[in-house]
């Protein structure tokens, strides 16, 4: 075997390999159908006062230790700023005034969505997050480098960052109480909290029915539009409101295609770049190789290397 | 060991001649003290404790990184228009051992040599940047997330990042006068041009799709679903661009380096250079049209985000091509050095827009970075042009090796 058979026999086993490798890839994307076993919660914006008790439990149940007395969430100066979910508040509640005057304003309960086929999980490059069985969308610590990526990904701005934490940083996110469900407990901490019980903890499916039927039955209290019906290929947090879900700091422009589609064009690429630059490449240096031959042929014609027809005949 | 006059001496006596490029030890730490190494040195001197700040205390008290912005300078240039800058060593790699455009060869090593110390780089920048960095080979080795665009960039960055350590020992073995392993490594020549072609395809591509996947996010101009394909043309631009410059900066700055080549032959090769220019910055100019077609963001156009897109399209990318032609056509090298720092700032300018610049254009907090990000950028970027320095000076890059016939 010559040099360059050799040569490009070991291309093609290189290629073929991180072919496979990525190849499976596109396989690893399962087909995913809403499971009817999956839980989520529906938040009734019309419920809502803005007590703040769903942040004071949230930090209970899940950390870092929060001194301040559950009193504190009465002050109302919070609201002067819109707030995000960050590494303390797992889940925060914003204000938005009414435009019409006399209104009362509309308190929104903000918090991981627990997307269908989540952004942030296809985003990842080591797998941290996971769609659960039950339904939330948790993220395992113990694999994160860090990268940041599923910040960028998530389209409702929901995972924080430890950025003060010099050895340890990890995403911060709702997991909706993922860890207390699976030990028993009947709901998440800000389900179990809400005095006013404008957020709903059970199956996705039959928070879907309650709410149409709550839609139906008051047209004049709620817009016509469950959030997180089709949103971003369909979440397990559902939201109605009495106010256009523009108005209250959500975003309208997410679409109903789940977010890893926008990547899976792309990656299902790779495999045919890496079938077809081998060839394509070894064909331009087979031509240019032909070429500068043919150039020393003619400079001196006694040189010249016979073909293997050549040879033969 | 062999020393350049072909004497044998002690390796402890060749090291310490190859340290001190065979001057005195005194004599060579005089000559130290020019004005590029004062710098130097004291962008080095602000870089280490900005460094120990951001090892000891965390991403918050070196960078203005937020939930909202979590990627910034470290991430937009270090990251992304190193990979770019980096792109002539597998541009000028497959014109040479693929294309079979010889009378290039003087240029591929450097440019081999810019690229592997670009990555190299771009790896030292994500140690700053990520929040675990020992945590590194964790996407290659120990827990794969194959849905990720990134695990695609952070494999063929990885494989890349070899193939140039590779590609490069040749000029490293010549230099160690290792026979043997030079030969096999001018052997895998071939192969490793071609697999780095693939990689180089992959990883600038999917650059560019890491962003697929926010489209809220990057400003509809400069978002696209052709951002993998934009990201591939400029990186072609970018690296025919950082050759003519590198080349250009190479022949002036380590002129006593360099072969006996007059300045007509480089002036050609530049020339031959400026012509792939700019049907490549042209090329690319037409698929910036192409995404902005597609979009139909035609009304965008009449914003402030509009007027910036067409000053980095019409002056930063139509411009140059154009300058490119224009100084073939008349054989003006010094204006095909002209267009190609402009086509290097454009590409830098696109990097930096879709990233950072446009990313979240309609918030109300932006991101800008603190002055350690800038200081940690910096001081990568000087103790990259000082290994490269180092090594120019030393190994048979700018020259070839009296020792050795020519590879390939």
């Amino acid at each position: 075997m010559n040099v360059e058979r050799r040569n490009f026999l070991k291309i093609l086993g290189a290629a073929g390999i991180a072919g496979a490798a990525s190849g499976s890839a596109a396989k690893a994307d399962p087909a995913v159908r809403a499971s009817t076993q999956w839980m989520g919660m529906l938040i009734d914006l019309t419920l809502c006062v803005g007590c703040r008790k769903c942040e004071w439990a949230c930090k209970q149940a899940n950390g870092p230790t929060d001194d301040t007395p559950i009193d504190a969430y009465d002050d109302k100066s919070v609201f002067e700023k819109k707030r995000r979910p960050n590494a303390i508040s797992l889940t925060v509640v914003n204000r938005y005034e009414s435009q019409r005057s006399g209104e009362k304003p509309t308190y929104v309960k903000k918090q991981c969505m627990h997307c269908f086929e989540p952004a942030c999980a296809s985003a990842c490059l080591v797998g941290a997050y996971r769609k659960t069985k039950l339904g939330p969308v948790v993220y395992d610590e113990s694999v994160c480098i860090g990268c940041r990526y599923c910040m960028v990904a998530c389209p409702f701005e929901v995972p924080a960052f430890t950025y003060d934490n010099p050895t340890s940083p990890a995403i911060r996110k709702c997991m909706m109480c993922f860890e207390r469900l699976s030990k028993g407990e009947s709901k998440p901490a800000c389900a179990a909290m809400c005095p006013v019980e404008a957020i709903t903890f059970g199956r996705r499916c039959d928070l879907l029915t309650l709410a149409r039927r709550k839609i139906q039955d008051n047209p004049n209290r709620y817009v016509d539009h469950i959030y997180g019906e089709y949103e971003a290929g369909g979440t397990c947090c559902l939201y109605i409101a009495g106010r256009p879900f523009e108005e209250l700091g959500f975003q309208t422009n997410v679409g109903t295609e789940p977010y890893p589609e926008l990547t899976k064009g792309f990656l299902s690429s790779v495999p045919l770049v890496q079938a077809i630059w081998p060839a394509m490449l070894m064909g331009a240096y087979a031509f240019s190789r032909r070429r500068a031959e043919l150039s020393d042929q003619k400079a001196s014609p006694s040189s010249a290397i016979p073909t293997r027809a050549e040879q033969q005949s | 060991m062999t020393n350049h006059a072909g004497h044998i001496v002690a390796p402890s006596e060749w090291i310490r001649a190859e340290l001190t490029l065979k001057q005195s030890t005194r004599a060579y730490l005089r000559n130290l003290v020019t004005p590029f190494n004062i710098v130097a040195a004291a962008i080095l001197c602000v870089g280490l404790p900005v460094t120990i700040n951001r090892f000891m205390y965390g991403l918050a008290a070196a960078t203005n990184l937020s939930d909202d912005s979590p990627w910034g300078l470290w991430i937009g240039f270090d990251v992304l228009c190193g990979v770019a800058l980096a792109a002539g060593g597998f541009v000028m790699a497959s014109t040479v051992h693929l294309f079979g455009m010889h009378e290039y060869k003087p240029l591929v090593r450097p440019a081999i040599l810019t690229g592997f110390l670009g990555y190299f780089f771009v790896v030292i920048g994500l140690f700053y940047d990520l929040g675990r960095p020992w945590r590194l080979p964790y996407p290659l080795v120990w827990s794969p997330g194959v849905t990720s665009v990134m695990f695609e960039v952070a494999w063929c960055v990885s494989l890349y990042l070899t193939v140039q350590l590779l590609e490069f020992c040749p000029s490293a073995f010549e230099w160690l006068g290792l026979r043997k392993l030079r030969a096999w490594a001018v052997w895998l020549t071939t192969a490793l041009t071609v697999f780095g072609v693939i990689l180089s395809t992959m990883h600038q591509s999917a650059l560019g799709a890491l962003f697929l996947i926010a489209p809220g996010k990057v400003h509809p101009l400069w978002y696209s679903p052709y951002l993998p394909v934009l990201f591939f043309a400029s990186a072609v631009v970018a690296g025919i661009a950082m050759v003519i410059v590198e080349s250009s900066l190479s022949h002036r700055v380590f002129h006593s380096q360099c072969a006996e080549e007059d300045q007509q032959k480089m002036d050609r090769l530049l020339l031959g250079l400026g012509k792939a220019g700019a049907i490549v910055t042209m090329c690319y100019f037409f698929l910036k049209c192409l995404a902005l077609a597609h979009g139909q963001h035609w009304d965008l156009l009449h914003t402030p985000y509009g007027y910036w897109w067409m000053i980095e399209v019409l002056g930063f990318v139509l411009f140059p091509s154009l300058l490119y032609a224009f100084a073939v056509r008349h054989e003006r090298a010094d204006l095909v050095r002209v267009a190609s720092v402009i086509a290097v700032l454009g590409i830098v300018m696109n990097r930096l827009n879709v990233s950072i610049i446009t990313y979240r254009w309609n918030a109300t907090d932006r991101y800008f970075p603190s002055w350690q990000e800038i200081v940690v950028t910096l001081t990568i970027v000087t103790v990259g042009l000082v290994a490269f320095r180092w090594i120019v000076n030393r190994m048979p890059v700018l020259h070839e090796h009296p020792g050795y016939e020519a590879a390939h």
